[in-house]
Order: C-alpha cells, then sequence, then structure tokens
C-alpha cells in the first residue's frame, strides 16, 4: 500500500491525464469558439451593413414604389379611415381606426373581413390579423415622401419599435404577404414579393439611405 | 355535420362548412328576420352578433361561427324588449324595415360598448348600415332614446 501511495502516476496514467486534459482544453475552446462564431453571426445578421448610398437609393426606389401602391398605401393613411380601391378612396362606410386599429364598436375590421378572401369581384379581402396601424403608432405612409417615409421607417418610434432585425423579418409578415393576394380585381403592388423584399433588404443592409428631397 | 349555436340553442346542420350563415339562418333553420340586402358586406342588412360582435353574415361562413355564439334579431331580448327595440317602437322609426334589423344589432354593439354615445360615436359605429327609406334620423334619435332610458333604468 505504501508503495502504492508513494508511487506516482505511471507514465501512461500521466499521458492520459495530459491527453485528456488537452482533449478537454481544446473541447472548451472548440466551443468556446462556437459560441462566438454563432455571436458574430447573429450580430452579422442584425447590423451586417455594407454602406453604398447608390445602391441603397436605388433599392428604395423600388420599395417606395411597392409600399406607395394601394395594396400597401391603403392601411396606412394619412387619417383615421382606410383607403380602398386601386385608386385609393376613402373606404365606404368610413370605417374608423380605433385605439387598436381594429375598427370601432359594430365596425370592426374583421365584421367583414373574413379570415381569408371572401369570393367574387367587389367584396371583403381578407386576413385573420386584418387592422390598421394603432392610434398611437399610425406609421402613416399616403403623402409621405419619399426621404420622409425613408426616414419613418427605420425610426423605432415610428416603425412600431422595430429593429433592423425585426424590419427584416417585416418583409414576411403575413400581412405584407396579403398585399400580394388581396383578391378579385385588385392590382398587385408593381413589383413580386421577392423582388420587393430583394429591395426591401438591400436598401436595409447597404445603409438605409434615404434620398434626398426634390 | 356543424353544430351552431344561435339564441341559445344548439343546432346540427349538414351543410358545406363555406355556406354563408345568413343562408343557414334564414334557409335551413327558419330564422328570417335577418335581411339578404347585398351579399357583399356593403350594406349591413344581415347583421348579427358572433361572440358579442356585429358580423356581416352574408360573408361570415359558417365554418368561422363554429364554437360561438350567435344572435340573430330573434333572439336579441327576450320579449323584443331590448332598449332600442322599446325605442325604435316608441319612435317609429322603420318605414319598409328592411334594414332595421341589422341596425339594431349594430346599434346594440355600440351601446354595449359605450353607455353614453355621443353623435359622432353614432355616426361611426351605424355608417355600414344603409337605409334605402333614409330612416337615419330616426335611427339616431332611438339610439340616443335607447342610450338614455338605459342609463336612467340603473
Ligand atoms: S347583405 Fe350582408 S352586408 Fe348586405
Ligand atoms: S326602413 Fe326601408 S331600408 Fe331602412
Amino acid at each position: 500500500m505504501k508503495q502504492f501511495y508513494n508511487k506516482r502516476p505511471s507514465s501512461a496514467l500521466r499521458t492520459f491525464f495530459v491527453l485528456g486534459s488537452l482533449f478537454l482544453f481544446v473541447g472548451i475552446m472548440a466551443f468556446g469558439s462556437n459560441l462566438s462564431i454563432d455571436k458574430q453571426s447573429a450580430i452579422n445578421v442584425k447590423t451586417n451593413v455594407v454602406k453604398d448610398s447608390v445602391a441603397s437609393v436605388n433599392a428604395f426606389k423600388k420599395v417606395y414604389a411597392v409600399l406607395m401602391s394601394p395594396r400597401c398605401m391603403n392601411c396606412h393613411p394619412a387619417g383615421d379611415v382606410p383607403l380602398q380601391g386601386d385608386d385609393s378612396h376613402p373606404h365606404a362606410m368610413l370605417p374608423k381606426r380605433g385605439l387598436d386599429g381594429k375598427g370601432v364598436s359594430a365596425m370592426k375590421c374583421s365584421n367583414c373581413h373574413q379570415p381569408t378572401n371572401t369570393p367574387g369581384p367587389n367584396t371583403p379581402p381578407g386576413n385573420p390579423n386584418w387592422h390598421l396601424p394603432p392610434a398611437d403608432m399610425k406609421m402613416v405612409f399616403e403623402g409621405r415622401s419619399p426621404y420622409q417615409l425613408a426616414k419613418q421607417l427605420v425610426d423605432p418610434k415610428q416603425n412600431g419599435h422595430k429593429d433592423m432585425k425585426k424590419l427584416i423579418e417585416h418583409a414576411d409578415d403575413d400581412l405584407v404577404l396579403a398585399g400580394w393576394n388581396m383578391g378579385e380585381g385588385r392590382a398587385h403592388p408593381p413589383l413580386s414579393h421577392a423582388e420587393f423584399k430583394k429591395a426591401w433588404i438591400t436598401w436595409l443592409t447597404t445603409g438605409a439611405y434615404a434620398p434626398q428631397e426634390k | 355535420m356543424i353544430t351552431l349555436n344561435i339564441n341559445k340553442k344548439n343546432y346540427k346542420l349538414d351543410a358545406d362548412p363555406n355556406t354563408p350563415l345568413l343562408w343557414v339562418l334564414r334557409d335551413n333553420i327558419g330564422l328570417v328576420g335577418t335581411k339578404y340586402g347585398c351579399g357583399v358586406a356593403q350594406c349591413g342588412a344581415c347583421v348579427v352578433h358572433l361572440d358579442g360582435e356585429a358580423v356581416r353574415s352574408c360573408v361570415t361562413k359558417i365554418s368561422r361561427a363554429q364554437g360561438k355564439k350567435v344572435v340573430t334579431i330573434e333572439g336579441l331580448s327576450a320579449s323584443n324588449n331590448h332598449p332600442l327595440q322599446k325605442a325604435w317602437l316608441e319612435l317609429d322609426v322603420s318605414q319598409c324595415g328592411y334594414c332595421q334589423a341589422g341596425q339594431i344589432m349594430s346599434a346594440a354593439v355600440l351601446l354595449r360598448e359605450n353607455k353614453s354615445p355621443t353623435s359622432q360615436d353614432i355616426d361611426d359605429a351605424m355608417a355600414g348600415n344603409i337605409c334605402r327609406c333614409g330612416t337615419y334620423l330616426r335611427i339616431k334619435e332611438a339610439i340616443q332614446l335607447a342610450a338614455k332610458e338605459s342609463s336612467s333604468d340603473k
């Protein structure tokens, strides 16, 4: 027993410990570096902005054309009544926004707008989440110049508290997508959704430059 | 089979889930107080309550009404004594009457959510209910009367 206690670890054991700790160390390093890579790429998604004012302004021209098309602007009115139709006239029956954007008393959006489009011409288009922006964050598009709209879209105090990541995700929001599926007889936005999404992300990731006021 | 709860009664129906609620109310169940005006959510003649909201039954599929409570003009009150119904009679609101069930059902949601509506509140709530006979002024007066009566009841 004495001998055993006094015995120093055999070379095999030593190798085992050394290798073991080495693996452990390498493991920690690998784990650690994985973490840092993940963090890095997460940050990249959020802020991978490569500034290019020319590309940005060009992309925004496309974005603006879509956002000012009736399919988007009609629910981002300057007043409290939504707009309607390809000519963006005030919505028949003058339904009001209400505090939460879902209408008031007997005139709530979902009283007519069903979870899906109602078939046929001149029938209400549908979405389960049909609404206007709420009264405390109206996110008006109607009447905004390209400069004003660009500034507004990236200002969290005016864009529904969205940061870069949320803005990018917003391109695939259900109601945004609904703009390309508004039921019979309604014009589509001027670009396809894929083209819009590409321009939107390009605009944001090249610095979200606002075109000069003319 | 679809089960609908209408005016507190359950009805089992063998109907396409895409059928508009209005069709089923009138043709299958025989509740003809709710009227068909336009069929495209433009006039308000077909308003009923779906879990308390003034939905237009001409564009509401029965699949949406499943598991919810539907109330029609026939079920609004126990004996036609909702404050609005009383005020309607008192002021002789109806002309031809065709739009009036929808008008009352819309007004009932307004009064439930807003006990003393202003003139503007009434206009905002009732703007989607059209009356070919132009009884708007009496409708407005009757809503004001009902609001007054129900607040003095308490
Ligand atoms: S019949 Fe439903 S709104 Fe006209
Ligand atoms: S009373 Fe005739 S349509 Fe209103």
